[in-house]
């Protein structure tokens, strides 16, 4: 192009920040035509662009098409549907908007998902020939997980059904219908005819009969996502800035305000550290003091504790949860199936880490809502999932934390999905591996337990059963204890409502109690098996993180895990203390096995089915099991003779 | 809440540092003009002052004058690594190009040859969406096949800032730290830092460069814009397309896209 054009004076100037709109909904509803002649109606298209489009149309022989304005690829152009996500701007007078173009055809799911999470708001655009259709419904659901709550519905083509009202009343229940079960409440539901402009600035006669605002007098009074600063800080750390003689901590603040002076604690290492300096460049005179939401800075502490990649810091008291376990409202983009037990990589925040499929709890029917109970997901299903890790994550619930509480999963070098977190049923751990005081002097005792073993005869140990409610384990246990007792040895069993009358009548029956309740239950049978005894515990103990809390509070005797084993149809039917009848009507809630997870061990030292064997049979398995692991070897000699015939 | 500008500038910190973090072997292409100058100031911010990577300038020989002297000063002042790679002569480029899309791809053609021999595994690039419809479809974090080709129709997801930063050995990452600036928001972070920026923009005798280019495809605008103040007074009611003097663009109805699937930044 040789000419050399003049500027020309249209807009006046914007002052506020652009918003991103997303517009979203089935193919050929007219997602495209609506963009192209809203930047049409808001004076927003490049100088030539509608010459361009009418000399197009009149080339191709083809009417004046809006969408075009979008269709920049020649690929496009020929298939007529759009490809990608495109980002274009226009201006009303209130503020500028970007627009994400999300395209309606089910195998670009992706492009419209990389678009809508950028967007403070959405358009859904439903075609009033047509109705709502599959992806009217998938796209809705998509905006929910997404965090978009500001969502305006415009019924479309209302040209084609002669603008009739009722037609137009009858697809407002519908969606309406179909979002509240999403928890979504559209801004308005209103009636356009993109490709006459209709509804967008103003509305035509045709449409008098609807008492609403326009598309763009709608927008404008949507607001710019805000509330971040008022959220509990969270500073993923992103990086690790060393020179000879400082260590730059950068990173961005997700959300609340960071002060010089103030004291971090970094997630999930638990070290804390004040800070000693906000690092800005170029430096300035006056030094900076504070940061808020949003920014990315670096920052220096002043002791050398050691913090990388991936660590959260925050202030103390509003730290996030700690936990190897989690379950996700999962996305997913693959075009191989997600598989239950397969390691996958977790990015969460700034956090990359290897995490597996504990379970696929349920994929969700986005046409009709419903969960159903198969485990196949497939490409852009939508999934209960419940993952785990080995190390211990720093994570927040996404209804909680909009930015923290949602994760990104990696299959080798592919992202294939995205969802978000929610620890429901599952407890925050940090008190559980957290010390409140750091004054703690250990004290050794002046008797070994060899010695406590050589006088009982047998060494302490702890048998920890753990399973479902009604599987057996009180009855075993204290079968199982008569009868090492009458054998000689010195045994102890800690019952789950015994102990809950007296040492733990404090706690009830939510994760964090019962995650607390299980180490307390730890804690007194590794003193106890410290003390040289036998001890049988009989808990449901359903989180396989407390259990192994439990093996390490004692190293100097051994830890059984025995898995009483009774599939959940077998013990409801026992249901010995009527439990499981009134966790069904709901009078009991969080149920382990109805309502609340059991998480199986994966490789106890015993497995126990009590729904093949008899108490008798399983009474003597786990007896002969102790006494193989307890009996002193020494004992095999002369000695061992000699006990014998005491009556051993 | 943050303003525009320091939005901005904080995403874009943050996506130099992810990159820096993520990938080896990183180098940032600096075309002297206003976007990857405005980026180098920025890749001093995000490192305190530090230009962890070397610039690279992919040399025509055909800019102008003001440009080599303008690349002269900055690098005498602000001190960093700078590769010059020459790109081969318009003879050896595919004759069938119409001809400013075949002075463009000189361009093409010296990256390529310079990824392949030094084994860049990640470029930074100043291009923003607002540019042109083809740079709007770009990812942030843009994988490229090992001969820079890229595969638009099957980009990886992208979301919630959690970018593609992992690739089989084969690929190069393309990193856009400037994806969501206007022509408009780098004028006013221009100003607002006082970054400096080659003449050649400001108006003298009713002309001026929008963007510039090789001085055989790039062509003025009329403009009375004289200082960055008129220039965003300019910029924030012209209809002109920025692209607008760059002849490559406009030849045929798709020959910036062959030249950008074909790798051009």
């Amino acid at each position: 192009m040789n000419t050399t054009p003049d500027t020309q004076h249209i807009h006046p100037p914007a002052q506020k920040a652009p918003m991103n709109i997303v517009i979203v909904g089935h193919v050929d509803h007219g997602k495209s035509t609506l963009i192209g002649r809203l930047l049409y109606e808001t004076d927003s298209l490049p100088e030539g662009k509608y010459d361009d489009l009418k000399a197009m149309a009149e080339k191709r022989n083809m009417p004046l098409e809006w969408s075009f304005v979008l269709d920049s690829f020649q690929a496009e152009r020929d298939q007529a549907v759009t490809i990608d996500t495109t980002r274009i701007g226009f201006k009303t007078e209130h503020r500028p908007y970007v627009i994400i173009d999300a395209p309606g055809h089910r195998e670009f799911l992706q492009n419209m998902i990389s678009g809508a999470a950028d967007a403070a708001a959405a358009i859904l655009v439903v075609d009033a020939n047509e109705g709502v259709q599959e992806q009217t419904r998938r796209h809705a659901y998509l905006l929910s997980i997404l965090g978009l709550s500001q969502v305006i519905v415009v019924v479309n083509k209302m040209d084609l059904v002669e603008y009739n009202q009722n037609r137009f009343e009858t697809i407002s229940a519908e969606i309406t219908d179909y979002l509240a079960q999403l928890h979504l409440t559209p801004k308005t539901i209103l009636p356009i005819a993109a490709r006459e402009g209709d509804g967008l600035k103003t509305f035509s006669e045709h449409l008098s009969w609807f008492q609403g605002q326009t598309l763009l007098g709608v927008l404008d009074q949507f607001e710019a996502q805000a509330g971040m600063d008022s959220k509990p800080l969270r500073f993923p750390v992103q990086d690790v800035y060393k020179s000879d003689h400082e260590r730059i901590i950068v990173g961005r603040v997700e959300s609340g305000g960071l002060n010089v002076g103030e004291m971090l604690t970094f997630s999930p290492s638990n070290v804390a550290a004040k800070v000693q300096e906000i690092k800005i460049w170029p430096a300035t005179d006056t030094p900076k003091h504070a940061a808020q939401a949003g920014e990315s800075i670096g920052i220096t502490l002043d002791s050398p504790i050691f913090v990388e990649r991936g660590d959260i810091a925050s202030h103390e008291h509003s730290a996030p949860a700690l936990t190897n376990v989690f379950r996700c409202h999962l996305f997913w983009l693959s075009d191989h199936h997600l598989i239950e037990g397969k390691t996958y990589t977790l990015k969460l925040g700034t956090h990359q880490v290897p995490v597996f499929v504990h379970s696929i709890d349920s994929v969700i029917d986005t046409q009709h809502l419903t969960k159903q109970d198969q485990t196949n997901v497939n490409k852009y299903d939508i999934a209960h999932v419940t993952f785990r890790s080995q190390s211990m994550l720093a994570l927040d619930s996404y209804q909680d934390h909009r930015t923290m509480g949602r994760c990104v999963i990696l299959d080798g070098y592919d992202t294939v999905g995205g969802g978000t977190i929610s620890m429901e049923g599952y407890p925050d751990q940090r008190h559980a591996i957290v010390k409140a005081s750091n004054h703690l002097y250990q004290v050794d005792h002046l008797l070994s337990s060899d010695e406590r073993a050589a006088r009982n005869g047998h060494k302490g140990a702890v048998v920890w059963l753990t399973g479902l409610s009604g599987a057996g384990k009180s009855t075993l246990a204290m079968h199982v204890e008569r009868k090492l007792f009458a054998k000689g040895y010195q045994t102890y069993v800690l019952d789950g409502d015994n102990v809950r009358n007296g040492l733990n009548a404090d706690l009830g029956f939510s994760p964090k109690d019962r995650t607390e309740n299980i180490r307390r239950i730890g804690e007194v049978a590794a003193l106890q098996s410290d003390a040289g005894l036998i001890v049988l515990t009989a808990f449901i103990s359903p989180y396989r993180a407390d259990r192994d809390r439990a093996r390490t509070c004692n190293t100097a005797t051994t830890f059984h895990e025995v898995y009483v084993k009774a599939d959940l149809e077998t013990c409801e039917t026992r249901d010995p203390k009527g439990l499981y009848k009134k966790a069904r009507t709901g009078e009991i809630k969080e149920f382990t096995g109805i309502s609340s997870p059991y998480e199986a061990p994966e490789n106890p030292e015993l497995v126990i089915d009590t729904a093949q064997h008899s108490i008798e049979d399983c009474v003597d398995k786990i007896v002969t099991y102790i006494e193989g692991n307890v009996k002193l070897k020494a004992l095999k000699t002369d000695q061992n003779l000699k006990r014998s015939t005491a009556g051993l | 809440m943050l303003s525009t500008l320091d939005q901005l500038e904080s995403q874009s910190i943050y996506i130099l540092r992810e990159a820096y973090h993520k990938i080896d072997n990183l180098g940032m292409l600096w075309s002297i003009g206003k976007d990857s100058t405005a980026l180098l100031w920025l890749v001093r911010k995000a490192f305190l002052g530090r230009i962890p990577f070397p610039m690279i300038q992919l040399e025509t020989h055909m800019e102008f004058p003001e440009v080599y002297a303008f690349r002269n000063q900055i690098q005498k002042d602000w001190g960093f690594e700078l590769i010059i790679e020459d790109c081969p002569p318009e003879a050896e480029m595919d004759q069938n190009l119409p001809p400013a899309s075949r002075a463009a791809s000189r361009k093409t053609q010296g990256l390529k040859n310079f990824i392949t021999r030094e084994k860049y595994k990640g470029l930074i690039l100043g291009i923003r969406r607002d540019e042109q419809s083809m740079r709007a479809k770009e990812r942030v974090f843009s994988p490229r096949r090992f001969d820079g080709s890229w595969d638009y129709k099957n980009q990886p997801a992208e979301f919630w800032d959690q970018f593609k930063t992992e690739f089989p050995d084969d690929t190069h990452i393309r990193i856009h730290p400037l994806l969501d600036w206007t022509e408009l928001d780098i004028w006013e972070y221009t100003k607002r830092e006082n970054i400096p920026t080659v003449p050649l923009y400001y108006a003298k005798n009713g002309q001026r460069y929008r963007s510039l280019g090789e001085k055989n495809i790039t062509h003025p605008v009329k403009s009375d814009a004289s200082t960055i103040d008129e220039i965003i007074a300019e910029l924030k009611i012209t209809k002109q397309t920025e692209r607008s003097g760059r002849t490559m663009d406009h030849e045929t109805e798709d020959s910036f896209e062959q030249l950008r699937r074909n790798g051009y930044m």
